[in-house]
């Protein structure tokens, strides 16, 4: 049984959703089969693009990085099976506004090569924490929850940040999504060997498998996986099936009681979270030494005949997964990627799995009918007991709205999730996330205004700084040449030199106060002409440039 | 293939407004039944006129307005405007009067406001405090319980009343009405009665006015029905009756002779109705849960004021009122703290 006795906490808000999810469970897991032509995006995670290794009519084996991450929050994409690469190019990816990006077209040849040899290991306790981190980051793990962050960069939280807690996510919240479920059920030995691996990378001790108490199977599975491992100091913890309580905030809040600041990361309070799918991969990277080249996903809902979970190639297309589901029904007529609550809508099936891709659902428009017509908000505050941040979903709404967009942020609008749960119960069907997403990117938008002009205010006001000085300096250095000449007449003694030294001085100042600078270079010492060539040159240089002058 | 695209979340909860004002109107039916049973016929005419006229008078703004027309009037509110006004006006008023009340509340305390959502305060109290400062006279005509005075009028006589104003032969119109226990109690106490001298008299049943206190029961099921159907939050209506027993309970320890006992508050009156269908109207009432409990308990507060030492013998509408223009301000104050934010 799992651990009933460790005190579970409450999150505000959130929903009961229908899970739908047993339609999905009924198979076991299959594949993966090679298809004959995969698409690479070179980004499937966020952070920088990773750069292209590989050319068009180059083959290459499986496994064989075709890219390279570009920077330290990056992250690689490798070749699923070995094949050709036949283009690249701009394809269409799966991605919220429809866009293409730059991929790696590989056609298969079946044969299903291997790059290098096996040099995985078992004893990874033997390697230091970084080795470690850099083959996972080799392997180009990324979180296969959903947002596809990169995994080795959560593996490494800094120095004079202890991370005293690890927690592994197998809740899946969302309705449908029942991949990690399967994986648990499937391959628990996998995710608790990839527990160790992270937890000897992090050096922490205490640990918390978090799943759902309505997942049975995977509890005793995930038991028996820790019972055989002998493992000490890992719980697992049947959490109530509530959205969105798999959002990492939302699980630490749960399992310990504490939140995470709103600006920072779970690593400031000690905590770090990994989904079950990532640590699996992870295993897989360190042990089997495979890189991230196939994921489980979820192809489910009333759209398909058979619904069930899939090993896929990452590129596979989502068209021939489906077919390996047996097909469509007749009323399918929408697609979505993740979950019902926050996964997006893809315009075809021609496009292919990503890392991030943990499922497919082709829904009958019964199953998620079009929206309904929007009515003015009855301010009734369901939408503010279902949030999970504790917002006020209809102060945003209301101030989204009329563009009152610093208003809206006083009402704390970049803690919204989007998890969608205020859309879900507003009677008045207002598609309030819309209206966040919309108050969000404006105020993006006029972040980046208000960043181009204060540099342009800095830059001008350094110029006027500049100027000053040079203005300053300038009369310093006469100043100087003054007292130097006063110096030379005293010397002398002679009444008349001295009356004719003072005329001139007075002619001088006169100049300078009215901006026009001495021309007399009769008797200068090598120093004094140095002085005014450079004060020449910076003059010409001045009037040569005139785009600065013009500020 | 190709699909249909839409932004998340794409599925919904099966609730809509239509749906939650229908549920209101269930859930005022066992008190109107009871209302209707004690003070006869009256009511269901006062229901029928402001409740068509409401309609009536949305229709014609929407399309003053160029809203349309059809799909807004299905949403129920206006419907349910009309009903809550009806069940707060004696039932032997003329028939101009809840014309007057429903129009004012429609045409001026909402859609000048905007419609539904937009206005600030809520329209059945408007309307109901209009008629009440300008016709006081109508407005005390409560007819004698029918528990006391075997069969009232009937349907005909009734509606002859209020739509001609015939009354019936050899009546007059004081033989019909009688002033409310509420009423009673106050000119008996401006008389230097004392409570007990005053209850003893036949307006009075067990616990407050002959046939209110059932009233009162009847439309406090029906506000627990709507909490138990999750239309409505406890806040609201708990705070008002708590905070009303409360000061009630305070001055009647002080004095019994002279206040009023906190369960005759809690069941006379439009107590019930107005804790759980008129100061829960979500649109003009505080949103944020302190704020909800500050709101309702100020309802009770200014309830008790009014009652006491009001003008008014009921102080429901007033109270409303009078929170309705303070909630956007509780409402600034009273925001939850957002997850992950410290407590300021």
């Amino acid at each position: 049984m799992p651990d009933q006795k460790a005190h579970l906490h409450t999150c505000p808000g959130g929903l009961v959703l229908p899970g739908n999810k047993s339609v999905s469970t009924a198979l076991p897991i299959v594949g993966p089969v090679i298809p004959a032509r995969l698409t690479l995006p070179l980004q499937q995670h966020i952070g920088g693009p990773s750069n292209l290794l590989v050319s068009p009519g180059e083959s290459v084996k499986k496994g064989q990085p075709l890219s390279i991450a570009s920077e330290y929050i990056s992250a690689p994409v490798h070749a699923p099976t070995s094949g050709t690469v036949v283009d690249i190019g701009n394809y269409p990816v799966p991605h919220p506004s429809g866009m293409q990006a730059q991929c790696v077209i590989l056609e298969t040849d079946g044969r299903d090569e291997r790059f290098q040899p096996h040099h995985g290991t078992e004893h990874y306790s033997q390697l230091e924490p970084y080795n470690l981190r850099g083959r996972i980051r080799e392997a180009g793990i990324v979180g296969l929850g959903g947002a596809g962050f990169p995994t080795p960069v959560k593996l490494n939280p800094g120095p004079g940040r202890e991370i005293d807690l690890l927690i592994i996510n197998g809740i899946e919240c969302e309705p449908y999504i029942t991949c990690d479920d399967m994986l648990m059920r499937e391959a628990a030995d996998e995710i608790i060997g990839g527990l160790q691996i992270i937890r000897h990378a992090l050096q922490v001790r205490e640990c918390i498998i978090a799943l759902e108490d309505n997942k049975p199977e995977a509890i005793t599975a995930i038991e028996n996986a820790i019972e055989t491992s002998d493992n000490q100091h890992i719980r697992v913890s049947a959490i109530p099936a509530v959205y969105p309580s798999g959002g990492e905030r939302q699980l630490i809040r749960i399992l310990t009681g504490l939140e995470v600041p709103t600006q920072g990361l779970p690593s400031d309070i000690g905590i770090i979270c990994h989904n079950v799918a990532t640590i699996a991969a992870v295993y897989r990277a360190i042990v089997e030494h495979e890189p991230l080249i196939s994921r489980i996903v979820t192809i489910t809902g009333a759209g398909v005949v058979q619904p069930r979970n899939i090993r896929a190639l990452i590129g596979t297309p989502i068209s021939e997964l489906v077919e390996q589901c047996d097909g469509y029904t007749e009323g399918v007529e929408r697609l979505i990627m993740g979950g019902p609550m926050m996964g997006f809508a893809l315009p075809s099936d021609h496009l292919p799995v990503i890392k991030t891709t943990n499922c497919l659902i082709a829904a009958t428009r019964d199953e998620m009918p079009p929206p309904r017509p929007a009515i003015a908000c009855i301010r009734c505050g369901e939408c503010a007991r279902a949030c999970p941040a504790s917002l006020l979903p209809q102060q945003l709404y209301w101030h989204a709205k009329n563009s009152d967009f610093d208003k809206a942020q006083d009402y704390k609008l970049f803690d919204c999730i989007e998890c969608g749960c205020c859309a879900y119960v507003c009677p008045s069907h207002i598609p309030l996330v819309q209206y966040y997403r919309y108050a969000k990117t404006e105020i993006w938008a006029l972040e980046q205004e208000r960043e181009k002009s204060e540099r342009a205010r800095r830059r001008h006001d350094f110029r006027l700084k500049r100027l000053e000085q040079i203005k300053q300096e300038r009369a310093q250095r006469l100043q100087h040449k003054k007292d130097a000449l006063k110096k030379t007449v005293r010397k002398d003694e002679d009444p008349r030199k001295a009356a004719i030294q003072a005329a001139l001085e007075r002619v001088h100042a006169k100049k300078i106060s009215s901006g026009d600078v001495a021309k007399n270079v009769d008797n200068l010492t090598n120093e004094q002409s140095k002085m005014i060539d450079e004060v020449d040159r910076r003059r010409s240089k001045k009037q040569d440039s005139p785009r600065e002058t013009r500020h | 293939m190709e699909f249909r695209s839409n932004t998340s979340p794409h599925i919904t909860g099966t609730g809509s407004v239509p749906a939650v004002m229908r549920e209101v109107l269930y859930a005022l039916i066992p008190g109107a039944a009871v209302f209707c049973w004690f003070f006869g016929w009256g009511v269901l005419v006062n229901l029928a006129l402001a409740a068509g006229t409401s309609v009536a008078a949305e229709a014609a703004m929407l399309r003053l307005r160029g809203r349309p027309v059809a799909t807004t009037l299905r949403d129920n509110s206006a419907l349910l405007t009309g009903v809550l006004l009806a069940l707060c006006l004696p039932p032997l008023v003329p028939w101009w009067i809840p014309v007057i009340g429903a129009l004012f509340a429609i045409v001026v305390a909402k859609q000048f406001y905007g419609g539904l959502g937009y206005n600030p305060f809520n329209p059945a109290m408007v309307g109901y405090v209009v008629l009440l400062i300008s016709f006081p006279f109508e407005l005390t005509l409560w007819p004698v319980p029918n528990a006391m005075a075997g069969n009232g009028p009937g349907l005909l006589d009734t509606l002859r009343m209020n739509l001609a104003g015939i009354l019936p032969d050899g009546t007059a119109i004081d033989a019909l009405t009688m002033a409310t226990p509420m009423d009673t109690i106050k000119t008996g106490l401006g008389l230097n009665q004392t409570l007990s001298e005053i209850m003893s008299g036949p307006a009075f049943g067990a616990y407050s006015g002959t046939g209110w206190e059932w009233i009162n029961l009847l439309f406090l099921l029906g506000g627990l029905w709507l909490m138990w159907r999750n239309i409505i939050q406890w806040q609201i209506p708990a705070a008002m009756l708590v905070s009303l027993f409360v000061f009630a309970l305070l001055f009647y320890l002080s004095n019994p002779d002279v206040y009023s006992s906190p369960v005759f508050h809690l069941l006379s009156g439009a107590t019930m109705l107005g804790a759980f269908f008129i100061a829960t109207d979500p649109v003009s009432a505080c949103t944020t849960t302190r704020g909800r409990l500050l709101y309702g308990a100020g309802i009770g507060f200014f309830v008790y004021i009014i009652r006491t030492w009001g003008g008014y013998p009921d102080g429901v509408a007033f109270a409303v009122l009078l929170m309705n223009m303070a909630a956007p301000t509780i409402d600034y104050y009273t925001q939850p703290r957002v997850f992950g934010h410290r407590r300021d």
